[in-house]
């Protein structure tokens, strides 16, 4: 599989703060890519120099294969995190400006912005006046903009800051179907539950740099340990627990339900779970029994700990 | 390109719907008009006040030379003494005592003379009272001498000495300072549109900044595109807008003089100094014939030449302050931040006017004229104000006109990309007043 952008070794430095130290990316054609971390780790910066809004100090972006040029800005559409419009200027007549500014002509501006606003149901808009509309309106014109030239990278820096939770369900099925027609989605964000769900590949930036990356299932496998919680039905309070800490290594436990249920999480010496619920059968009732999959905050959380 | 003119013309649009800039277009030339009418008015209401002086002559002379003019009326006193006509001209409410004493001859009688009034009195009144000593003075000398008032006409005494520059061609005294004045005005109108326009283009770039709008804009175009084009639809606004209040000034002079009867030489009195009684004639006739030779001399100014040069200074220097003006706006976040930085732009700007005004109009050519008409902030005023005079022989010297574009242009590069830098690093900083330190830091960026 190809990759539509590759980072190698970027780095940026403001006067004596390093934003970006040595960072490498390679996020896939077509898939939901994650820039995880939190604020002031440099996720901004590396969107704008894949923007080239700003420059790098060192290494190499690649765009499709070739290195990054001022022409591939018409494929690229970006919803910056400080986002907003023209507060005296109409919302059509700034919609045809940004859109022609991407490199659409003014007819086929016009067409697709009509295409959208009938989608997102704001027809009515055109000649409003943005000062006119709350902010949650003006978000949708802004989303409209960015991906109204259809490019084939799209990034968002914070999506879904300032959108009531209908149009952020809204904007975040945009999303998906312009994942589904082929398009390749940058979220960057430091809410990490709220995008973990939609990305395929996530990376992680921690000051500056980039502590790991890859697909969020390879990573997750990588980090989970073998920990499962399991729910026992059992007859009273007798000697399976010893039992069970003698043989296993037990992180916590606890009786529920007045001693007729225990709950335990253990670590297993592998992600071979038979011989431990083979140990279980005959002894009691397995009323539940979960992997511990740790979240991308958990993976990050441990990441940072253990550098 | 394409993103330019984009760019150019919303700037342009954006400028021209404003309502506050319509308003301003259509109100500024009547409050201009309103304000001459208003000046022109008070001044007419300032003239047609009659002071009443009364004058108590005790002497032999004067006794009827002191007529009634427009601006003050003459009551004779007699039989009465100094401190009983002091009393009683306050109590009469006249605006002065004029007195003049008995003494046996006319110079003794002229130097013991009084005018008293209860504030110092204006100048025009003194003028009016010296001129009748003066006259009866002279005359008088003239008597002495045996000398007729006619021979002492046709000696003539007002004597003006014929200037010409080597090439013979004759030249007119003061022509000099007009031709600055004309300079000037070019000079002026730079002055004040890159005030006025350069400030809008601050605002704009404000206006971007605060509204967050900025880095959707910069990831289409290049930040020196959006500038650029910033600059230019601004500046075309602002040529828009004068070339409205020019011709509308224009149009309403015109039905003002048409119908308020307005003698357009009114405005500008008091310039020529009424001459004496005596030899004023003279001087009457040799300002008839001076007029048609000023004339001359006006359309023998090298219009084409000058308005090139003022195109040329217009667009350098204006390119140079407004982009100053961009880079200010994009590193603040709000207009009351920008005080600090702006001092610095009007600085040489008033020096350039100041200079112009006071060192151009006296030696047109000499080294302070230079210096500034040389130095690139200052030169597209002061070097208007010079240019008038032509180039060349008699002129500005070719290799100042070429050294001071040269250095226009160099300086107009340089702080061009200085202010790009500068734009670039700012309109993505939030939430920081910088210092002059911080900016240049930003260069390095």
């Amino acid at each position: 599989m190809s990759n539509i952008l590759v980072a190698k070794e970027v780095s940026k430095q403001f006067g004596n703060h390093i934003a970006l130290n040595k960072v490498s990316l390679e996020i896939p054609k077509n898939s939901i890519y994650g820039l995880l971390g939190p604020n002031g780790a440099g996720k901004t910066t590396l969107i704008r120099i894949i923007n080239q809004i700003i420059y790098p100090d060192q290494g190499e972006i690649y765009f499709d294969g070739k290195p990054l040029q001022p022409h591939h800005i018409s494929m690229i559409g970006y919803l910056p995190e400080e986002r907003g419009l023209y507060k005296s200027m109409k919302v059509g007549e700034q919609a045809l400006y940004l859109a022609q500014l991407k490199g659409l002509s003014k007819a086929d501006a016009k067409s697709r912005l009509k295409y959208w606003f009938d989608r997102l149901e704001i027809g009515d808009w055109w000649n409003k006046k943005i000062q006119e509309l709350s902010k949650g309106m003006a978000q949708k014109i802004q989303f409209i903009v960015t991906v109204l030239h259809e490019p084939k990278l799209l990034i968002f820096d914070e999506p879904f800051s300032g959108f009531d939770p209908i149009n952020a369900n809204l904007i975040k099925d945009e999303i998906l179907e312009l994942r589904d027609k082929g398009t390749t989605i940058i979220f960057s964000t430091h809410r990490m539950e709220s995008v973990e769900e939609l990305c395929e590949y996530i990376a992680l930036i921690h000051k500056s740099e980039k502590l790991l990356d890859g697909k969020l299932s390879d990573i997750k496998k990588a980090y989970k340990n073998n920990i499962y919680k399991v729910g026992l039905g059992v007859q009273s309070a007798n000697g399976l627990l010893a039992d069970l800490k003698d043989k296993f290594n037990i992180l916590s436990s606890e009786y529920v339900d007045g001693g007729i249920q225990l709950n335990f999480t253990v670590q297993l010496p592998s992600d071979d779970t038979g011989p431990f619920l083979s140990h279980l059968s005959g002894k009691a009732n397995v009323n539940n029994f979960t992997e511990t999959i740790p979240s991308a905050n958990d993976i990050f959380i441990r990441t940072v700990q253990t550098k | 390109m394409g993103k330019l003119s984009l760019i150019i013309k919303r700037e342009y649009l954006a400028k021209v719907r404003n309502k506050s800039f319509v308003v301003m277009t259509f109100l500024s030339p009547i409050l201009m008009v309103g304000m001459v009418v208003l000046i022109v008015y008070l001044t007419k209401i300032n003239d047609n006040e009659i002071r009443t002086i009364a004058v108590l002559n005790e002497s032999n002379y004067f006794s009827t030379d002191f007529q009634g003019t427009e601006s003050a009326s003459f009551v004779r006193m007699r039989d009465i003494d100094l401190e009983a006509a002091k009393d009683s001209i306050q109590k009469m409410g006249f605006y002065g005592l004029l007195y003049i004493p008995d003494e046996p001859d006319l110079e003794k009688v002229a130097s013991r003379s009084i005018f008293y009034t209860k504030d110092s009195p204006g100048s025009s009144i003194l003028d009016n009272l010296e001129n009748v000593f003066e006259d009866r003075l002279r005359l008088r000398r003239l008597q002495e001498l045996g000398v007729s008032v006619s021979d002492f006409e046709s000696v003539g005494n007002n004597f003006e000495i014929n200037t010409a520059n080597f090439s013979g061609e004759q030249n007119l005294k003061g022509i000099t300072e007009i031709k600055a004045f004309i300079g000037g005005a070019f000079g002026y109108l730079i002055m004040m549109f890159i005030i006025i326009y350069g400030g809008f283009v601050m605002r704009s770039v404000i206006e971007e900044k605060t509204t967050r709008i900025i880095e959707v804009i910069i990831s289409s175009v290049k930040p020196f595109q959006l500038m650029l084009g910033k600059i230019i639809g601004t500046s075309l606004a602002g040529v828009t807008q004068f070339a409205i209040w020019i011709i509308s000034a224009i149009l309403m002079f015109g039905v003002l003089i048409l119908v308020f009867d307005i003698d357009p030489s009114g405005l500008n009195s008091g310039a020529s100094n009424a001459p004496g009684l005596v030899g004023g004639a003279a001087y009457m006739a040799a300002s008839d014939s001076a007029i048609q030779l000023y004339a001359n001399e006006l359309f023998r100014i090298p219009w084409v030449m000058l308005i090139s040069f003022f195109l040329i200074y217009f667009i350098l220097g204006y390119l140079i302050y407004s982009s100053i003006y961009a880079a200010i706006g994009a590193a603040v976040d709000n207009e009351t931040d920008t005080q600090q930085f702006i001092f610095p732009i009007i600085l040489p700007l008033m020096l350039a006017i100041y200079v112009g005004f006071f060192s151009v109009f006296n030696n047109p050519h000499g080294p302070i004229a230079v210096a500034f008409s040389l130095f690139p902030l200052t030169s597209p005023i002061v070097m208007l104000m010079r240019l008038p005079g032509g180039i060349g022989e008699g002129g500005v010297p070719i290799w100042e006109v070429a050294v001071s574009i040269l250095l226009l242009i160099v300086t107009f590069i340089g702080i061009v990309w200085l202010a790009a830098k500068i734009y670039r690093v700012g309109i993505l900083m939030y939430g920081k007043k910088p210092s002059y330190r911080d900016l240049f830091k930003w260069l390095k960026y």
